[in-house]
């Protein structure tokens, strides 16, 4: 495995993984700048996926054929191979889902809308996404809890004063999101898994950004729980995981009732499956789950220390060629201390305008709240342009990105 | 995308700012892109006709380009022809390709228009206009 000091990513040679990358719009090759959004899949895990159809696809766990044998195996292994990956002691801590989302509400539904009421106190941040903030605010009002949220200060870090403040004897959830999809802002979560933990309090960690992009360690964080999505790490779509220390899954009630994910069943009465299975009811995506255990092969291969060295390497190149522009207004921490995305703002022009003069150059960059729009609004703007980078990321594409930039301007001026 | 009437629009806007009299004012919305259009119209002695348009706002150059030539357009029509509008109407005016994710940029200024109209004759009951309900 790789150190921070090690080679730099052979981008070449990744690129030549990823066919999508050579598209080309009206002769312009595409400058894929999205990534915080979905990232590209290599063809080492379409193959998988075409593979599974191929030659094995059935069910999992319902059938004694050699397919579903086969099937079943791989599915479950996939788990294994997720929990080495982060760390997790074992299967039974990872919970296969649809994605980050639904791992946030699987929490809670299945903790939150059972163990909270009035009295008890759930500490969000300010930059949470929708998936946690909106979770939350939810669970709160049906259960008479009550959502506080960490102030974020004007460099776009978390005020830990605040959070030391907020966070109580009442507190029975922290969710924080690691590494924010706007800001680019790396959240200290084992300092905040500490607080947690010194009120007797859950930490959940909101890794949708964090674990495609780095090393990350449950057991390091301390984390009760971590969520991410495959999509975001050269995986498929259709598949998320939700981490939770084992004894906390197993006090669990159940989120979705159905078939697997039990094991007596009378008219009357039924009983539950052992971990993860208990959570994971109905047919679940069982290709794509393959897939994502594919996925990590591959990143692990490259060396998840050298994915973060190349990503904040090309944040920070980003950060300060878009501060060239005098009228920028650039979110989140210095170049040098956040995650590999840049969110920002030209002056004269509407975020969408820019985004949509960024693909007149094939450069594609997300535009608008990002699911973030209480901190957009903190921010004053409504919305933000975010380009966000990956392992096939190079400093000549910023370039470009920079020089469409230049040119939005221009026609704007 | 960008032809210069609709950068000429967006960077001097027609028919910015308010009306002395306006018989109806009407505001509208766009949530996911934050673009805001307040529209003022004032109508002839029979209601039946359209004399002056002014509008103001913020957001994307398409949201207020597009308000800006609806407010030259809609001079002169009458309220029966603004209620007859549709997004094709709006695409045809500003004349450029809308992409899919844009057009609620583009009938913003319209929508506000028809349904500032529809408040004040009595048909509709919003405070607000917003493209969200759009079909
Ligand atoms: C920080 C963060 N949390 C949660 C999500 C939600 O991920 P998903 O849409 O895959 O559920 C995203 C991605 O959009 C994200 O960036």
């Amino acid at each position: 495995m790789g150190t921070t000091e090690s080679a730099p990513l052979a981008v070449e040679d990744i690129r030549a993984d990823f066919p999508i990358l050579e598209r080309e719009f009206d002769g312009t090759p595409l400058v894929y700048l999205d990534n915080a959004a979905t990232s590209q899949t290599p063809d080492q895990v379409v193959d998988a996926i075409v593979e599974y159809y191929r030659t094995y696809n059935s069910n999992v766990h319902r059938g004694i054929h050699q397919l579903s044998q086969e099937a079943s195996i791989a599915y479950e292994e996939a788990h294994d191979r997720v929990a080495e990956f982060i760390g997790a002691e074992s299967r039974e801590e990872i919970v296969f889902t649809k994605n980050t989302t639904e791992s946030m509400n699987l929490v809670a539904y299945a903790w939150g809308l059972n163990e909270l009421g009035p009295g008890d106190e759930v500490v969000l941040t300010e930059m949470e996404h929708h998936a946690s903030l909106v979770t939350w605010q939810q669970v709160a009002k049906r259960t008479g809890a009550t959502v506080k949220f960490v102030r974020v200060d004007d460099e776009g870090y978390l005020d830990m004063d605040h959070a030391r403040e907020l966070i109580t004897d009442d507190t029975e959830m922290v969710s924080v999101v690691h590494i924010s999809n706007t800001l680019g802002t790396i959240n200290p979560v084992a300092d905040l898994a500490d607080l947690a933990h010194d009120h007797d309090a859950y930490m959940f960690v909101d890794g949708a950004q964090s674990v495609p992009t780095r090393p990350v360690d449950v057991g390091e964080i301390d984390a009760d729980f971590l969520a991410f999505s495959g999509h975001k790490m050269c995986g498929p779509t259709g598949i998320g995981v939700l981490y939770g220390k084992e004894p906390i899954l197993d006090a669990m009630q159940p989120y979705l009732y159905g078939g697997d994910m039990i094991r007596k069943v009378t008219f009357e009465e039924s009983t539950w499956n052992e971990l993860p299975w208990k959570f994971e009811a109905g047919t679940p995506n069982i290709c794509q789950g393959i897939a994502l255990a594919e996925a990590i092969d591959y990143l692990e291969d490259i060396g998840m220390d050298r994915v973060q060295a190349h990503e904040e390497q090309l944040a920070e190149y980003a950060y300060d060629r878009l501060s060239e522009f005098e009228d920028i207004e650039i979110y989140g921490p210095p170049g040098d201390d956040r995650g590999g995305l840049v969110a920002f703002n030209l002056d004269a022009v509407h975020a969408h305008d820019t985004s949509e003069i960024l693909n007149e150059f094939a450069v594609a960059v997300r535009a608008g709240d990002h699911c973030t729009q209480p901190l957009h609004d903190k921010l004053g703007a409504p919305a933000s342009a975010r380009a966000s980078f990956y392992i096939y990321n190079t400093r000549e594409e910023v370039d470009k990105l920079v020089e469409a930039l230049a040119d939005a301007r221009e026609l704007f001026a | 995308m960008y032809r210069q009437q609709i950068l000429d629009h967006y960077k001097s806007p027609r028919n910015y700012g308010e009306l002395e009299e306006p018989t109806f004012t009407h505001v509208g919305e766009n949530p996911m892109c934050g673009d805001t259009i307040e529209m003022q119209v004032k109508l002839d002695d029979d209601e039946e006709e359209i004399e002056y348009v002014t509008f103001q706002g913020d957001g994307c150059a398409i949201s207020q380009a597009s308000a800006s030539m609806l407010s030259e357009k809609l001079q002169g029509m009458t309220v029966e022809d603004l209620q007859e509008l549709d997004r094709d109407d709006v695409v045809d005016m500003l004349g450029v390709d809308i992409s899919p994710m844009r057009i609620k940029c583009a009938v913003l200024a319209e929508k506000v228009a028809q349904d500032g109209a529809d408040i004040y004759f009595g048909e509709l009951d919003v405070d607000k206009t917003t493209t969200e309900d759009d079909d």
